[in-house]
Order: structure tokens, then C-alpha cells, then sequence
């Protein structure tokens, strides 16, 4: 190990022999050969039961978290909906989980898995909830913690809700190893990985999603247990694609198949993931468009050689909202509702609230997550941040907010909206990505009925985007 | 002030990949900065701040960098007062219930 070469490109050409040493998954075994892979044979084989996961979680004390009526902004949405509408809003309040959020769920199956394998540690690579879940719960299971986060621009200055993460990961005796802005985190990430020898608790490996199954799950038999019926929709705000994911095969293990899934991000447009400038312009570090779109149109860009999250499978729905309309919600939440959560994890309350809207009074929509608040996490130093950098905050038309410019509240909690994102797009966009990723100028059956599962669409659609681009079906 | 002595918390910084080390296709404003990395640890030896030290950080890595804080403190908080938000709050309470709820 001394003696490697740990250049960057030296390390990048490593990737894969480190990854396998730091995963304990052999993903070639689902592999076919081509651009497609049994992915249930993965879910199957390489995660855990749900039966099991429910007993993981329950002795770190995660999960059956609340089940809360938002009775006063249903109240609200009614009034803005028209006569019989504004569906019942229910949220599900996972910040009661020890780490504060649903991601506890999946660093109690990656730090259970971890443990079992006979590691000495995990790495962890987030700026996000996740790195406090993987520290509790690796505080728990007395294993050591490396959280890497993207945390600082090249002044040095950091998001506050990353400098929160730092401090709740280091609360729960965890290094934080913190970079400035760029992709190549995952260097870092992959020479500490070498460095150590310890598990990498991907956010994305099959027993980290299905650690969100128990989520979608636990849900729906809330519902049936209280109120005899099934939610007509899920709400779930989409980054990684894992809530997304996760939740929607717990749903339907549950058998809740009527139950439409949407996913709710924040519109983002126009700032660049990977821009040092735009780093610090942005009020939301998690859930969306910036992660949203391109995880969902290729899943496999994660730090595992298969991503287990994949979006496009389950989403019925993708929906964005406003930055200044997710503020606004969690200050509704707060003061209509007597409980402070978020932001970030109200993104897809504030998709619900809009959608409830639409739906029948006795219809109920869900919205399955909430996030702990504190010091950095709360739209006050988000919105004092913002204004730092030079973003005005107006009161106005949502529509006209432009991210990295203004953070633009509703004048009225009437103007709070949804946005529909074609899913077809995405789904188009997802079948040229794999093409292009794999440099297929034709492909066999398997590789196209991988394609049709991957998108949940059918022969045609496929067909259609597949000839699009000059690529033949071999049958 | 700026005295280390061994044992102490530190947070030091290392430039990992200076700006022509960089990946391919980054934004230009990210192109022209080198990526940085801070960590915090126990000091190994005496020193000062800004002189490259050798600490061990909690999982007991020991790691090499310029040493730029002593016992460094957590500077995020609930920021400034936004009238914006109360704002919000008196709005909402006065759609939903209406009358004197603002005054």
C-alpha cells in the first residue's frame, strides 16, 4: 500500500478493485454481460428480507415513527381548493428517528451489514442527513466513522446546513473529512477507502434501499391500522432516488398497488452541481432538480458499480417546487402545525399541500418524510446565507424566482403551485444515457427488456427512442 | 494564541489536487481553484498555527496539513433576524383564523 501510486488517475483506475474490497457485494454475478442486470435478482440476493430489516432497525430503535394529521394546512389548502376538493394531508414524521431523518433506515442495514462482514469502520460519502445516520449509527454498533462531506467554496465559506453535518457527525464521534467543491470527492472518498480498508456504506447498495422498504411499509399499515383505507397518494421528495425507491417497493410489499407514488424535488434549474460559485447560491444542499434529474436518468452514476436506487422504476408522478415556496411551507408547518422540521424535507409537503388541491376532500395524500431542525437547518440561516451572496428575497409570483438569483415566497399561500416534469423526457433521456454509456449500436432481447423495466414504460416507447437514436433490436 | 502543543485539536488544510490536477469538464470558476481538504485531529507534535503538521484524527488516521485552527469552533447558528419569515407567520395565521391573529 505504501508504495502505490495515488495520483488521481492512478486511484480512478483502482475504482473498482477498491470498490469491491470495500462493498463485500460481487455485482458481476447480476450482470449480463451487456447494459442490463437482474436487478431483482440483486435486491434479492444481496440485501435483506423486510422481516429482517424490521428487526435490524428495531433494535437501534428505528422506524415506527408517527403517523401526524396536518389538520390546519389541509384547512388552509381547502381554502384556496374548489368545493369538494383538498385531499386530507397526513406526514410521516421520521425526524423521530435517533439520527433525526428516514436515512437512519438505510445506515442501520449498511452499518449492520458492515459489522457482520467484519469491518473495522464504514465511509461514508454525504454532506447530507445520511452522514448523521451513518455516525449514530455506527456510534452504535462501536465502529468507527469517516463522513466525507463537499462542504466549503474556495473561500472557505460553508453551506450552514453542511456546517450542521459536520457538527452533528463529529457529535457522534465521527471524522469529518471536508472538501471544497468538485466531483472529485470521490477520489478522496476511494483513497480513504484504500487507506482504511473500512466498509463503504454507499447510500446506494441494495441493502441501503431496501433499509427504506420498511418506510413505504410501516406507512401503509399505519394507514390500514387507523383508517381502514390505503393513501391515494405517496409524496416523496426525490434526490438519489433511494426514498424514491425504497419507499415505493415497500409500498407495494405492502400490496398497496392502487397507491400512486410521486416524487417532488426543488427546482434548481440553471445552477451547476459543480460550480464553485454556485455552491453557496443555493438554499437547498439536498432534494433537487440538481440530483433529482440526473440520478433518475442514470441511476448507475453512484459510487457502487449498480446503483439499487432506480427512480424511473416507480415514479408515477416528478413534480418541483420553488425554493421560496419551500420556505414558506415550513414556516407553515411551524406556525399552523406547532411542529418545526426542515426545509429540505418539506420539499415534497410542499408538492402535497399544492396537490392536495386537486384531489377529492375524501381522498389522502402523504407526505412520508420529515428532518430534525437546528442551528443551520432552519430557513433563518438559510435565508440570511442567501442573502449574503447576494440573493434577494422578494415576495411575488413563485414562477418568477430564478435559483441562484432570488428566492421569490409567495405573496399568497394560493400561489404555491405544482410542476409536472414530463417523465417521458426523463425516461428518453435515460435510454440514451445507457446507450451512450455502453456504446451499443444494437442490442439483444435482455437489453431491451431491461430497458422497458428500467423506465417502466413498454415495447413501443422503447422501440420508438431506441430507433430515435439508430440503435437496433436483435431478436 | 497561535501556540500548538502536542496533544491538542487542530483543524488543518491540504490542497489535494492543485487546479491543472483536476478532472476533466469541471465549470471554469471550478477549474481555476485547487480542491482542498480540512480534517481535524490531535496535534502529534508542537507547533504553530500555519506550520505543516502531523495529527491523528479520531479513527486514529494520522494525516499531514498546514495547521490553521487551535480547538476550532462550530460558527454556523440561526442567522441574522429575516422580518421576511414573520411575515409569513402573521399571514398565515390570519388566512387560516382569521381576525386579530396580526395585531
Amino acid at each position: 500500500m505504501v508504495n502505490r501510486d495515488m495520483s488521481y488517475d492512478a486511484v480512478m483506475s483502482r475504482k473498482n478493485e477498491i470498490m469491491k474490497r470495500a462493498i463485500g457485494i460481487d455485482y458481476d454475478i447480476f450482470e449480463s454481460g451487456g447494459l442490463g442486470f437482474d436487478y431483482e435478482r440483486m435486491m434479492r440476493e444481496a440485501g435483506y428480507t423486510l422481516e429482517e430489516i424490521q428487526s435490524i432497525q428495531s433494535s437501534t430503535g428505528v422506524g415506527n415513527t408517527p403517523l401526524l394529521e396536518m389538520k390546519n394546512l389541509t384547512a388552509l389548502a381547502r381554502k384556496f381548493a374548489p368545493k369538494g376538493k383538498g385531499a386530507r394531508i397526513f406526514i410521516k414524521d421520521e425526524a423521530a428517528n435517533p439520527s433525526g431523518s428516514f436515512k437512519a433506515r438505510r445506515a442501520a442495514t449498511a452499518v449492520y451489514h458492515a459489522k457482520k462482514l467484519g469491518y473495522k469502520g464504514v465511509i461514508a460519502a454525504t454532506s447530507g442527513n445520511y452522514g448523521a445516520a451513518v455516525a449514530s449509527q455506527a456510534a452504535m454498533a462501536g465502529l468507527k466513522c469517516i463522513v466525507v462531506q463537499e462542504c466549503y467554496d474556495s473561500n472557505m465559506v460553508g453551506q450552514p446546513e453542511i456546517l450542521e453535518k459536520q457538527r452533528v457527525c463529529e457529535a457522534y464521534g465521527a471524522e469529518v473529512v471536508q472538501l471544497s467543491v468538485g466531483p472529485e470527492l470521490f477520489y478522496s472518498f476511494l483513497c480513504l477507502l484504500e487507506e482504511t480498508g473500512y466498509f463503504n456504506a454507499s447510500l446506494y447498495t441494495p441493502f441501503g434501499i431496501a433499509g427504506v422498504e420498511t418506510l413505504g411499509y410501516e406507512l401503509i399499515m399505519q394507514f390500514r391500522e387507523r383508517l381502514g383505507r390505503d393513501p391515494d397518494k405517496v409524496l416523496i421528495t426525490h434526490a438519489g432516488g433511494g426514498n424514491v425507491t425504497g419507499t415505493a417497493r415497500g409500498v407495494k410489499k405492502a400490496g398497496a398497488e392502487e397507491t400512486e407514488i410521486v416524487g417532488a424535488s426543488v427546482d434548481l434549474t440553471g445552477l451547476h452541481m459543480a460550480s464553485d460559485r454556485d455552491f453557496n447560491r443555493k438554499s437547498f444542499t439536498t432534494g433537487h432538480t440538481g440530483f433529482g434529474i440526473p440520478f433518475a436518468t442514470w441511476p448507475d452514476r453512484a459510487d457502487v458499480p449498480r446503483n439499487a436506487a432506480r427512480p424511473l422504476r416507480y415514479l408515477d408522478r416528478y413534480l418541483t417546487v420553488k425554493q421560496g415556496e419551500v420556505f414558506y411551507i415550513t414556516e407553515a408547518l411551524s406556525v399552523l402545525e406547532g411542529i418545526e422540521r426542515g426545509p429540505a424535507g418539506n420539499t415534497s409537503l410542499t408538492a402535497a399541500f399544492a396537490l392536495a388541491q386537486e384531489m377529492d376532500e375524501d381522498q389522502i395524500i402523504v407526505v412520508q418524510e420529515t428532518e430534525y431542525t437546528g442551528a443551520g437547518k432552519h430557513p433563518m440561516p438559510q435565508i440570511s446565507f442567501a442573502k449574503q451572496n447576494g440573493i434577494e428575497i422578494l415576495f411575488g409570483d413563485p414562477d418568477t424566482e430564478i435559483p441562484g438569483q432570488n428566492i421569490v415566497f409567495p405573496d399568497h399561500p394560493s400561489k404555491i403551485k405544482v410542476r409536472d416534469f414530463d417523465l417521458n423526457k426523463a425516461k428518453v433521456s435515460y435510454i440514451k444515457n445507457a446507450i451512450n454509456n455502453y456504446g451499443k449500436k444494437e442490442i439483444g432481447e435482455y437489453d431491451f427488456e431491461f430497458l422497458i423495466k428500467d423506465t417502466n414504460s413498454d415495447e413501443k416507447f422503447v422501440r420508438t427512442v431506441l430507433s430515435e437514436l439508430g440503435v437496433k433490436v436483435l431478436s | 494564541m497561535d501556540i500548538i502543543k502536542k496533544g491538542d485539536w487542530v483543524q488543518i488544510h491540504q490542497i489535494v489536487l492543485k487546479p491543472e490536477e483536476r478532472a476533466a469538464h469541471l465549470p471554469e470558476d471550478t477549474k481555476k481553484v485547487p480542491l482542498e481538504l480540512w480534517v481535524k485531529g490531535f496535534a502529534l507534535d508542537d507547533g504553530k498555527i500555519g506550520d505543516e503538521i502531523e495529527i491523528k484524527t479520531v479513527t486514529g488516521r494520522k494525516v499531514k496539513g498546514k495547521a490553521i485552527k487551535l480547538n476550532p469552533r462550530y460558527i454556523h447558528d440561526f442567522g441574522d433576524y429575516v422580518p421576511e419569515l414573520t411575515k409569513i407567520d402573521m399571514q398565515l395565521k390570519k388566512i387560516l383564523f382569521g381576525g386579530d391573529c396580526g395585531e
